[in-house]
């Protein structure tokens, strides 16, 4: 488990694609630099969704949790 | 006891839901077992689809709206108000107009999408959309006096009204400045939020081919942060920035504030059972179309079929029968993909999308529907 506290978490379980990936962008898009936004998500497409935006928008993914029915994706924004 | 029934919204799914209820209540409606009531802040019902028409000069706001009551059946009580506040716990509503509280036993909530553009910063003075009506007369304006330079199409609110409306657009625009000779003059320039042109993979697959032909640039993972209307550029939160002669966006969208207030959902969106459109956080309270939070697209054939079921299940209800009607998620929508040329697409929780080959059939099908379109919200069709 990763030692990580977020500033906000947001529980994207149950949305389709590409709804999680907004619901980050939304939660990015209002916070501050260094704040760390936990993303919620069942959705398969998440995993390669996330990385590559954090990647392309220079925010860093910090940590992945593979929980039993959905991950955990622990984003700071840049 | 009169059993009332509360719908609030006339856009699509109120109107045909009312509609919907007043024919299947008809023998509880003339025992005076049944009560309906529909509010609206406009006496007007107003069909969005018709705005993507206005720029191009082929359609005037008018076209899409008529007098809720010319379309609603006349055994529906219709009060222009504005509500303020939704207590689910005492079942009541408070409202702009009157003194009066309205109570109801059972309530569905058809509220729908408001833009909001203000959340970035210099759209509302640099932006121009055909999601509103001055918007699109606006913009019908803006698009006849570009002879050369950048036309950026943006999206920035997700999820928005009708999905498919970005891509028509950026279709419909190259076909137009393509007829008047001016296409080799203006370049288009489409940007997305995330890594494909369209949220639906499927349809994203299909378009992307299409804008390679037609010359449309593109620009993906573009979630815009700020627009300079003196520069006339756009910048995203992914450190792009666009330079523009006319700029086009699809807002942000959000729900109306009262549905947060009441505990309903985050954003204005009510959180429901995708199948059944019941409220999770409230007994009796139904939401349908944008207002319902189910992930399909915000489209008015949504609306349409989401009505139909929430017909069902209160007539099941009102009568004491388990209710069983379920929507699965079906949605159905006409592309356009030039001036005279458009593809369709049905789908639904399970199946995906596979968009069918333009043609104009299929662009002319849709000019068709919008007609008959006062026959589905008379609950007709």
């Amino acid at each position: 488990m990763t030692d990580i506290e977020p500033d906000e978490t947001v529980d994207a379980r149950g949305a389709a694609c590409p709804g999680p990936l907004m619901d980050l962008i939304g939660a990015i898009r209002s916070a501050d630099s260094g704040e760390v936004i936990r993303l919620l998500s069942d959705n398969e497409q998440s995993l390669s969704d996330v990385p590559e935006w954090a990647e392309e928008a220079g925010n860093e993914l910090r940590a992945v949790e593979e929980l039993d029915d959905h991950r955990e994706f622990y984003v700071e924004k840049a | 006891m009169t059993e009332h029934v509360v719908i609030v919204g006339g856009g699509t799914g109120g109107s045909v839901l009312a509609n919907d209820l007043a024919d299947r209540l008809e023998p509880e409606l003339d025992a005076g077992d049944v009560r309906i009531t529909l509010i609206n802040d406009d006496a007007d019902h107003v069909y969005k689809p018709v705005w993507l028409y206005v720029p191009f000069g082929q359609r005037e706001p008018d076209n899409g709206r008529r007098p809720l009551e010319d379309l609603v059946d006349d055994r529906v009580d219709i009060r222009i108000d504005r509500v303020t506040e939704i207590d689910t716990d005492a079942k009541r509503l408070e409202s702009m107009e009157g003194n009066d509280v309205i109570e109801y036993d059972y309530l569905v909530l058809a509220t729908g999408s408001t833009l909001v553009p203000e959340e970035i910063p210099g759209l509302v003075d640099g932006g121009h959309d055909y999601y509103s009506e001055s918007g699109a007369v606006d913009l019908r304006d803006e698009l006849l006096s570009l002879t050369e330079g950048r036309l950026v199409l943006s999206v920035i609110g997700t999820p928005h009204m009708c999905p498919a409306a970005p891509l028509e657009f950026v279709f419909m625009a190259d076909d137009w400045l393509r007829e008047r000779g001016l296409r080799e003059e203006i370049d288009i320039t489409y940007t997305y939020p995330i890594q494909r042109v369209h949220g639906n993979p499927h349809i994203a697959e299909w378009a992307r081919p299409i804008m390679e032909e037609r010359d449309i640039q593109v620009e993906t993972f573009f979630n815009a942060e700020a627009v300079d209307p003196e520069a006339e550029t756009i910048t995203s939160m992914e450190g792009t920035e666009l330079d523009y002669d006319l700029l086009v966006t699809i807002p942000p969208h959000a729900g109306v504030d009262l549905i947060a207030a009441a505990g309903l959902g985050d954003d204005g969106w009510v959180d429901v059972d995708k199948h059944t459109l019941e409220a999770e956080a409230a007994e009796n309270v139904y939401a349908l179309g944008d207002t319902a939070d189910t992930g399909v697209p915000n489209a008015g054939s949504v609306a349409h079929y989401q009505a139909g079921v929430v017909g069902q299940r209160l007539a099941s209800e009102i009568r004491d029968r388990p209710a069983t009607a379920t929507y699965d998620g079906k949605t159905l929508c006409f592309i356009e993909t030039g001036m005279d040329a458009a593809s369709f697409v049905e789908f639904d929780y399970e199946t995906p999308p596979s968009p069918a080959p333009p043609s104009e059939k299929l662009h002319w099908s849709k000019l068709a529907y919008n007609e008959t379109y006062w026959l589905t919200a008379r609950g007709l069709l």
